[in-house]
């Protein structure tokens, strides 16, 4: 008997029972929709998190100090003060891939503008800072490496501080504001950025030069951390090895011996990340194949009540010239028939679902093709799966009393 | 003189029940020729069904010869048995065994899905004369439940022609029907047999086999009785019938 006469065969027999059909088919179609869901959300996230971690500067590079320990006891991060002037210079001139190099000294202190206030950070940089990390002014200018060298009271501030002391709409530009005692003009401010991946705010930022927080705030001549930029994507780990090797050479650090600092590229966070979401999204397919395996357990269940109710059917095809093959076939032409257009069902279903939950939490719509295209070969293999032992059952009765069965 | 289609010889059946040989069949013997209308008769026990189920090539003896037009059933494998019930046999059952929700046309359309020499599009044209043949052309779009049990059994009938079988193989075709249908039915064999059909038909009901052209009654696994006997019409049978009823 040819292949087409079975399609038929089977397709016939499968309309013959709608409701029942329809029914065993939705066990498929909700595995494949949640997996087909699950996967597109699970890879939605991911890009979304990659987009989120570029846009802070994909070729970045931060530079901080080791903890320190002495005598056993861990100092913590922040007392080390081996990152100086001198490494800033050398790693200014005598580099090739790192374009820009920026250092960092923060503190905390309450911000005061007429009756607001506001406490936050003050993270004092050099004036390319903003290209390290991406940031845009919205109004007014950047300070210059002249505010730098003279400790200017500058300073160029957040949306959210603008918010928080500003609250009468005025515009900040020139403003003078209090730093804890010392007063500062606003010479620039932000573009927002709102929240980063984890939630932080990032626009509740105040940026100096660092000399002047350096002298006139904290007094020290030590840095918190650097941040520097590659030349490009590609070049950020050479960067890193450059800037490594200086930074060894500087500190006098005998070969052998480890650094007093670490080195972070984007690159590495990048690849952190997006293991974790990957790790989730495997996790989400896992779970959802479950409800695969359940829904392919229910065609083996249906399938086996068929043959069983079917014994007559079986019976009278084998009296009227079937051979075993053709019955073992047909049943086996329903279950596949019943997962692979359950299959396709639950695929349209599932994009469907990624679309809206894509749409609600504001997340890229990714289909992911290898999805569809290995759900619906797991459909396929779930109907020869699921539907050969019912279909052998099948085929080796004995016509006789298959004919006879009440 | 006319060609042999069935001959059966010295046929045995033997069943294993528990620890005993129930022989069903002791040596039966008979040849059926081309164009013969063949009573089979006996009570239940008789070992009729078994000798059904051998002739059908359903079953295969544990002794003896069965061969069916020209073919020895001895050494056949499933599979050739198979072909040999789509090409040489047709089945009318009891119980009529019709799909449900599926129409008359495609009930009767099924052997050929199993023929591969039939091309798919000779199918339906085929189906179509063999319901002519049983008077039910305008009932070929019907579902079996909205068919009469002698309709149904017309149906079933005609699925059995459509192959264009060498026998036809009745098991008690009008045990679900009443005495004016069984009639019909048999007056529609009776004219299968004048078109030339050569037809066996197993009943318990002796006038039922009284429309045959002859008469082979089992007891206990052997032939008792085998002799060609006085034909009645059953078309007569059923305008008596009428008659009947008019008193």
């Amino acid at each position: 008997m040819n292949i087409g006469n079975l399609i038929k065969i089977a397709i016939s027999s499968l309309f013959r029972n709608k409701m029942r059909t329809a029914l065993t088919m939705l066990g498929i179609v909700i595995g494949i929709a949640s997996v087909i869901a699950m996967v597109s959300i699970g890879q939605a996230s991911t890009q979304s998190v990659k987009g989120e971690l570029s846009s802070m500067g994909s070729n970045m590079i931060m530079v901080m100090p080791s903890r320190q320990h002495r005598g056993g006891v861990d100092m913590g991060m922040s007392t080390s003060k081996s990152l100086t002037n001198k490494d800033l210079k050398m790693l200014k001139e005598n580099t090739r891939y790192v374009a820009a190099v920026s250092p960092n000294v923060s503190t905390s202190k309450q911000l005061i503008y007429g009756n607001n206030n506001h406490s936050s950070s003050i993270s004092g940089v050099d004036p390319s800072y903003i290209d390290i990390r991406k940031l845009e002014l919205k109004e007014g200018v950047m300070f210059t490496d002249e505010d730098v060298k003279r400790y200017n009271k500058v300073c160029v501030i957040g949306k959210t501080v603008v918010d928080k002391l500003f609250t009468n709409g005025e515009n900040p530009i020139g403003k003078t504001i209090r730093l804890g005692s010392i007063p500062m003009t606003v010479i620039g401010v932000l573009e927002s950025k709102g929240q980063n991946g984890m939630g932080n705010d990032q626009d509740d930022i105040v940026l100096a030069p660092y000399t002047t927080i350096q002298k006139r705030f904290l007094g020290i001549t030590y840095f918190n951390m650097l941040f520097a930029s590659a030349t490009s994507e590609e070049e950020s780990e050479l960067a890193a090895t450059e800037i490594t090797y200086i930074l060894r050479s500087n500190h006098g650090i005998k070969s052998g011996d480890v650094d007093d600092f670490e080195i972070r590229t984007q690159e590495e966070l990048v690849s952190t990340m997006s293991s974790i979401t990957r790790m989730l999204t495997v996790l989400l397919a896992a779970i959802a194949s479950i409800s695969l395996v359940v829904g392919g357990i229910g065609i083996m269940n249906i399938m086996y009540v068929t043959v069983t109710e079917r014994t007559k059917e079986i019976g009278l095809r084998m009296a009227i010239g079937a051979h075993n093959r053709d019955i073992k076939l047909q049943f086996l032409c329903e279950s596949v028939i019943l997962s692979l257009i359950g299959g396709i069902i639950g695929i349209i279903l599932g994009l469907i679902i990624s679309y809206a939950v894509s749409r609600l939490m504001k997340l890229p719509y990714v289909v992911s093709e290898m999805a569809i295209l290995i759900s619906f070969i797991v459909c396929a293999l779930t109907g020869i799966f699921f539907g050969w032992y019912p279909a052998k059952k099948a085929a080796n009765m004995d016509p006789i009393s298959a004919l006879r069965y009440e | 003189m006319a060609k042999d289609i069935l001959r059966v010889e010295n046929l045995e059946r033997i069943f294993r029940v528990g620890s005993e040989d129930v022989h069903a069949l002791r040596g039966v013997s008979f040849v059926i020729q081309e164009g013969e209308f063949v009573s089979i008769m006996g009570t239940s026990g008789s070992g009729k069904s078994t000798l059904l189920n051998i002739l059908g090539c359903l079953d295969t003896p544990s002794g003896g010869d069965y061969i069916i037009d020209g073919v020895s059933i001895k050494n056949l494998s499933k599979n050739e048995m198979s072909t040999l019930r789509n090409r040489k046999i047709g089945f009318v059952f009891q119980n009529y065994n019709l799909l449900a929700r599926t129409t008359a046309i495609e009930n009767v359309e099924l052997p050929l899905f199993y023929n591969t020499s039939v091309p798919a599009r000779e199918r339906r044209e085929r189906a179509k004369e063999a319901l002519k043949l049983v008077g039910l052309e305008n009932r070929m779009e019907h579902m079996p439940n909205q068919l009469s049990g002698g309709q149904q059994q017309r149906v079933a009938i005609a699925r059995a022609l459509v192959n264009d079988p060498v026998i036809l193989l009745a098991d008690e075709a009008t045990g679900n029907l009443d005495t004016r249908t069984s009639y019909e039915i048999m007056s529609l064999f009776q004219d299968l047999h004048e078109q030339g059909k050569t037809i066996a038909f197993v009943t318990h009901e002796p006038d039922i086999a009284t429309f045959t052209t002859r008469k082979i009654k089992l007891m206990d696994g052997q032939i008792i009785e085998d002799a060609p006997i006085a034909t009645q019409s059953a078309a007569e049978a059923l305008a008596a019938l009428n008659l009947q009823k008019e008193d």
